[in-house]
Parts: C-alpha cells; sequence; structure tokens
C-alpha cells in the first residue's frame, strides 16, 4: 500500500522523476488558473453578471472577510498569499471525486513546502509592516530569557502545520483504501463525502492559522491591547 | 523468535497502541472544548462567527496530537525503517 503519492512514479529518466504528486499538483494549479482566467475574461460591473464571476467575487470577499476578522491589518495586502494557499489546498481536496486523483496534499513534501511558504512569509509581513528592528524585537518579548522558546515555537509550528494537512489528508486516503477491501461498495462513499468535508476544514485551518501567525507578527505590542481593533472595512469598499 | 519476527510484531501491536493512547487525550480535549463552544453559543448567539472561527482553529491544534500519532502509526505499518533496515540486512547476508 502506498503511504503517499511520491511513490507513484509515471515516469523517470535518471534522476529526474515524475511522480503524481508533481503531476497532480500541477493538474490542480493548471485547472484553478484557467478557471480564473476564463471567468475575468469579461468581467462586468452591471447587474447581467455572469454566474462564475458572481462565484469568484463571493470567494474572494469571503477570504479577504475572514482575513479581516482574524485581525489583519489592510487584508487586501495578504489576498494574493494566504487566498492562494486556501484555493490549492481547497481544490486539491475536492478533486478527489474526479476517480484517479491523488491529492497531492497526500504528500509531506507538498505540505512541507507550503508550511516553509508560510514560515518565510511571516517574517517578511511582519518586517513589512513594522520594520526589522520591531519585527526582531518580538522574539525578546516579553524578556531575553524568552528568546530560544520563541524560535522553537517558530519552528514547531511550521512543522505542525505541515504534518497536520499531511496526516489529515493521508488518512482519508488510507482509511478509503482500507476500507474499500474490508465493506467495498456502500461505506466508502459515506467516507468519502466525510473526507470532502475534512478537507475543505483543513484548507480552512491552514490558511487561518497562517492569517493568525501573520497578525501576531504584524501586530504591535500596543495595538494588540484592544480586542476590537479590527475593523469590517470590507462592508465599506 | 529471531528478529524479524519480534521487529514486526513489536511495530504492529506498537502501531495500535499508538493510535489507541494517543486517541484518547484528544478525544476528551475535543468534546470539553465542543461542549464549551456550544455553551457560548447558547449563551451569545450573536458571537456565534467568531465563537466558531476559534472553535475551529482550537481543535485543529488539538486534533493535531492525535493526527501525529496516527501518522507514527502508518509508518510503523507501512513504512517502517526498522523492518526495512532488517529486510535489507538479511538480504545482503
Amino acid at each position: 500500500m502506498r503511504l503517499s503519492p511520491d511513490q507513484l512514479i509515471f515516469w523517470q529518466h535518471g534522476f529526474i522523476k515524475l511522480d503524481a504528486t508533481i503531476v497532480f499538483t500541477w493538474v490542480v494549479m493548471a485547472v484553478l488558473t484557467l478557471a480564473a482566467w476564463l471567468v475575468t475574461r469579461r468581467l462586468r460591473t452591471d447587474a447581467h453578471r455572469s454566474r462564475w464571476q458572481n462565484l469568484l467575487e463571493i470567494v474572494v470577499t469571503g477570504i479577504v472577510q475572514q482575513i479581516d476578522e482574524v485581525g489583519l491589518r489592510r487584508p487586501r495586502r495578504f489576498l494574493a498569499f494566504l487566498g492562494s494557499l486556501f484555493l490549492f489546498i481547497g481544490a486539491s481536496a475536492l478533486f478527489t471525486i474526479v476517480p484517479g486523483f491523488e491529492p497531492p496534499t497526500g504528500s509531506l513534501s507538498t505540505t512541507v513546502a507550503l508550511a516553509l511558504c508560510v514560515f518565510i512569509g511571516i517574517p517578511f509581513a511582519g518586517i513589512r509592516e513594522q520594520g526589522l528592528r520591531g519585527y526582531l524585537k518580538s522574539y525578546v518579548e516579553p524578556t531575553v530569557l524568552m528568546l530560544p522558546f520563541n524560535l522553537i515555537g517558530e519552528l514547531s509550528r511550521t512543522l505542525a502545520l505541515a504534518v497536520r494537512l499531511f496526516g489529515n489528508m493521508m488518512s482519508g486516503a488510507m482509511i478509503l483504501a482500507i476500507l474499500l477491501t474490508i465493506t467495498p461498495f456502500f461505506f466508502p462513499i459515506v467516507m468519502t463525502a466525510l473526507g470532502l468535508l475534512t478537507g475543505m476544514v483543513q484548507a480552512y485551518i491552514f490558511t487561518i492559522l497562517s492569517a493568525v501567525f501573520m497578525a501576531a507578527a504584524t501586530q504591535r505590542a500596543d495595538a494588540a491591547a484592544d480586542p476590537n481593533a479590527p475593523t469590517t472595512s470590507i462592508n465599506k469598499e | 523468535m529471531d528478529s524479524l519476527t519480534i521487529i514486526a510484531a513489536v511495530s504492529i501491536i506498537l502501531a495500535g497502541l499508538t493510535t489507541g493512547i494517543g486517541g484518547i487525550g484528544p478525544a476528551l480535549a475535543e468534546g470539553r472544548a465542543v461542549a464549551s463552544a456550544l455553551t457560548a453559543l447558547a449563551t451569545q448567539p450573536d458571537a456565534s462567527a467568531t465563537i466558531t472561527r476559534t472553535l475551529f482553529v482550537g481543535l485543529a491544534m488539538i486534533e493535531s496530537t492525535a493526527i501525529y500519532c496516527f501518522v507514527i502509526s502508518m509508518i510503523l505499518v507501512f513504512a517502517n525503517p526498522f523492518w526495512n533496515h532488517a529486510i535489507a540486512q538479511a538480504a545482503g547476508k
């Protein structure tokens, strides 16, 4: 039994391997890009919008609102990164209803890559919002004694992000494979439906956790004291 | 028993024990978290969006403990490094 789509190799030439993870990652990316390009080709601002434009607007404004509620000021600046994360993980979870598709997020290499993007994105966002000094100062708060613990926390939450997504997606496929050998007809379908739900929840959680980490890195200590500080600016735009 | 049998038996038994024991704590914790969230929802229905979001994030954090145990079980069953090493040793002899 395969533990991850890494072990399903389509084509190999020397040390260059084309495994299922790479192929399905590119399939998901191609479908997302093509769909976005097709829908945004004819954007309209009057009342006769297409259904697909409505769908995309709901998705984009929903993501912006969620990012905003987490406490990131100016959520539009983070929309490209966090929205791409959500759409990629969510799409690769939803495409599992297509027979033969294996979610690329069920491979530890994909999830580690995504978590590394977040790991690099957090200091990037922090330095952009409060400068290099201000960001580095957040590591020695409340005291200098906490510096190693802050650094360990930074690493361990990246590891947790990667392993959580991998474990959830892999367990869905694994449980399905085990159930197919025990109760072949009806029960796997129910578990597939449950897998779709957990896949979307995991996509949401991955994005929200990244947003929370970024919000923690971008907010100054004095600004974080006011719990009502995040405003719902999306309704005013 | 030769070493291969011992490795196989210990791996299988420990794989089950890892998920079994590792699932207890997160299950109890998730139950407590959902119960508290439902109480909060009943007293403050207006704050449902915030409570639900925090609940989901918290559940994911709690659940990751169980997921770690599950991943270790799966590695022990399907990609066991000790088993592979022993097989390689036996084949090399």
